[in-house]
């Protein structure tokens, strides 16, 4: 199909806008990443070397994809059930609960992590309550703890699985429960012989959204999973504003880009598979 | 496929004084229902009237506030949809768009538990019967609408239910499709002894399908009787002018002897006809069917004078409309091929064989 000049000149401030504030700044790190020095005199590899030839830097990538997938883990797994009673809910409880699914988005980013604090802190609410209740006799650890970390980005993260989520399943002719019920099937054969493969193409885009917005939550995984848990994005915080080694910062970036982006290809990929058989 | 599908032991389906509300509003309103074994019954009616409530009260979707569902005398009222074993085809025909024809058909054998060559060959069989045998493997979204019916079909029956129940199965298809899947499903329904119940807003579908009608309204029954007692016996003003069309003229009945009323119609005509039930006095509706009306060009005291309006052919009709003396707009419908020139007659009549009905007019 050939564009008419009226349709391309159309998309062209925003194509501008992408050339210029994506496309130069990543060609810039691309190329800013094949300097040695920290002044950018000397071109090299030597900063691939560097980044490659430290054990520590996979460590910190696998723990990065891993905090990612166990964020992805808790959201389906919280996530999911919440789907199945919304689809269920009337209109006006519907609208309730729309809006408590995405609250966290309407809150800062700033803000909502300091809530966690509060809650997951030494003398925090869930500290406290146990305490109180004499299910634990000293104070849990939670803050600074990858488990704490999980614990908040579930919830930070829910409407990026629960909107995809749910709009696909509410797109899930009602009668097909009927007609599974009728032809003798229980509850739970409903659930994953129709339900469960009718909305993987919404499971999928949520685990997408949800992956690569954990792996990259630099201020809930610095503020909430403290200095002692290392992941990509608060290494090349710290190379990039701290040590101001542009160059290594610049590598670590571009690991970060690849390795998140290699996932979430993966992901698509299924997605569309599972999406072909249902939509065509 | 006649001795591949043997007729099962049909079964008989009560429906008692049946209720169910949503809220406050009263969606099916004390209904009963006494089906035989191996009879179509359809539920017609306008939409909102409860007819598809009731058919997801039987399929179970529905749970009732008030009465019972029977099946062969054994109420069914605490079963699950799932434990019912009853079948149903819906408008949209819900087949399951992510797995194939043969996996939609065996869907109800493998829920129940049957696995191996029993299934495919059962699977086979009633692909067979509904002549989709080369489209095993298709998806669904690659079949007409008309395929995609008889998979409906082919899968509700795949599971031998006790009671078959269609939600508007034909609603979706085009004229002709539609007259072919209505022979196909009362040929099926026929060879298999199957009680069935058909739920639709088309009248005409009703009377062809089915051996009995339950024209409903208002979630009530109006009247439980064959397609041709309520064609040409309406007992309500309702079915009447539900089922078919018909012209009202009001009147009073000026006296009654022996059964036979004198009806003094506001047209300018005194009509003998039989009393109904009603007395002397009584202000009433007068309702009789196009084809019974006959145009006449001699004046006298059966017949009422009219304004002629425009005569149309239809088909093998002719179709004429008139206006009486007091204003009613009338329809009279006669055999195009017999009719007179229009020329003349200015009178109004019933014809020897009408069965005009007669209601009580609440002004």
């Amino acid at each position: 199909m050939t564009l008419k000049p009226a349709e391309w000149q159309l998309a062209l401030p925003l194509g501008l806008a992408f050339a210029s504030l994506f496309l130069a700044p990543f060609l810039l790190l691309f190329g800013v990443s094949f300097f040695n020095d920290d002044q950018i005199t000397q071109p090299g590899f030597g900063q691939w070397i560097k980044f490659f030839g430290d054990p520590f830097h996979y460590k910190v990538i696998a723990d990065t994809l891993l905090l990612g997938v166990k964020t992805v883990a808790a959201t389906v797994i919280v996530g999911y059930p919440l789907a199945l009673v919304f689809i269920d809910l009337g209109p006006r409880l519907q609208r309730v609960l729309i809006f408590i699914i995405v609250m966290p988005l309407l809150l800062s980013v700033v803000v909502r992590t300091f809530a966690w604090i509060v809650v997951l802190g030494r003398e925090g609410v869930i500290n406290t309550l146990l305490l109180h209740l004499g299910v634990i006799s000293e104070p849990l650890r939670l803050l600074q703890t990858e488990l704490g970390l999980v614990i908040s980005m579930t919830q930070i993260e829910m409407p990026l699985m629960l909107l995809p989520l749910i709009s696909v399943m509410s797109r899930i002719e009602p009668n097909l429960r009927d007609a599974s019920a009728a032809l003798g099937a229980s509850r739970w054969r409903t659930l994953f012989t129709v339900i469960v493969p009718l909305s993987m193409p919404g499971l999928i885009a949520g685990c997408l959204l949800v992956f690569a917005s954990s792996t990259t939550a630099f201020i809930s995984q610095s503020i909430i999973g403290g200095v002692r848990l290392i992941y990509l994005p608060l290494l090349i915080w710290q190379q990039s504003l701290v040590v101001f080694n542009w160059p290594f910062a610049a590598v670590t970036s571009l690991a970060l880009l690849v390795s998140v982006l290699s996932v979430i290809a993966a992901l698509s990929y299924l997605g569309r598979r599972a999406g072909g058989a249902i939509h065509g | 496929m006649q001795e591949a599908l043997k007729p099962k032991a049909a079964r008989t389906l009560d429906v008692e004084d049946l209720t169910v509300r949503y809220g406050s509003s009263v969606a099916v309103d004390g209904v009963t229902l006494a089906i035989e074994p191996g009879e179509v019954v359809a539920l017609l009616g306008p939409s909102g009237c409860g007819k598809s409530t009731l058919l997801r009260v039987i399929a179970g979707f529905v749970r009732q506030a008030e009465g019972h569902v029977r099946v062969d005398g054994a109420t069914i009222d605490h079963l699950p949809a799932n434990q019912r074993n009853i079948g149903i085809v819906f408008q949209n025909y819900a087949l399951f768009p992510h797995m194939t024809v043969a996996e939609n058909v065996a869907y109800g054998l493998r829920a129940r538990g049957a696995r191996g060559p029993d299934v495919a060959a059962k699977v086979n069989r009633f692909l067979e019967t509904v002549q989709l045998g080369g489209f095993r493997e298709r998806l669904p979204r690659q079949l007409s609408g008309g395929q995609q019916q008889r998979v409906a079909l082919a899968r509700a029956l795949a599971v031998e239910p006790s009671i078959l129940l269609l939600d508007e199965p034909f609603a979706a298809l085009d004229r002709n499709l539609r007259l072919d899947m209505q022979i196909e499903v009362k040929r099926l329904q026929r060879t298999l002894g199957l009680t069935t119940i058909l739920v639709t807003h088309d009248q005409d579908e009703a009377m062809s399908v089915a051996d009995r009608i339950a024209v409903m309204n208002k979630g009530k029954v109006e009247q439980f009787d064959t397609p041709v007692a309520i064609y040409d016996r309406p007992q309500t003003l309702f079915v009447n002018g539900f089922i078919g069309t018909t012209n009202l003229m009001t009147g009073k009945i000026v006296s009654v002897e022996s059964g036979a009323a004198s009806v003094a119609l506001d047209a300018g005509a005194t009509l003998r006809l039989p009393s109904q039930g009603l007395s002397a006095g009584t202000a009433v509706l007068l309702s009789v069917r196009p084809e019974q009306l006959v145009l006449s060009t001699i004046p006298g005291l059966a017949h009422w004078k009219i304004e002629p309006g425009l005569s149309l052919p239809l088909g093998s009709q002719l179709v004429h409309e008139a206006r009486t003396a007091d204003g009613v707009a009338l329809k009279i419908v006669e055999p195009r091929l017999a009719a007179p020139a229009p020329a003349g007659r200015l009178y109004c009549g019933l014809s020897a064989d009408a069965r005009p009905s007669l209601f009580p007019h609440h002004a």
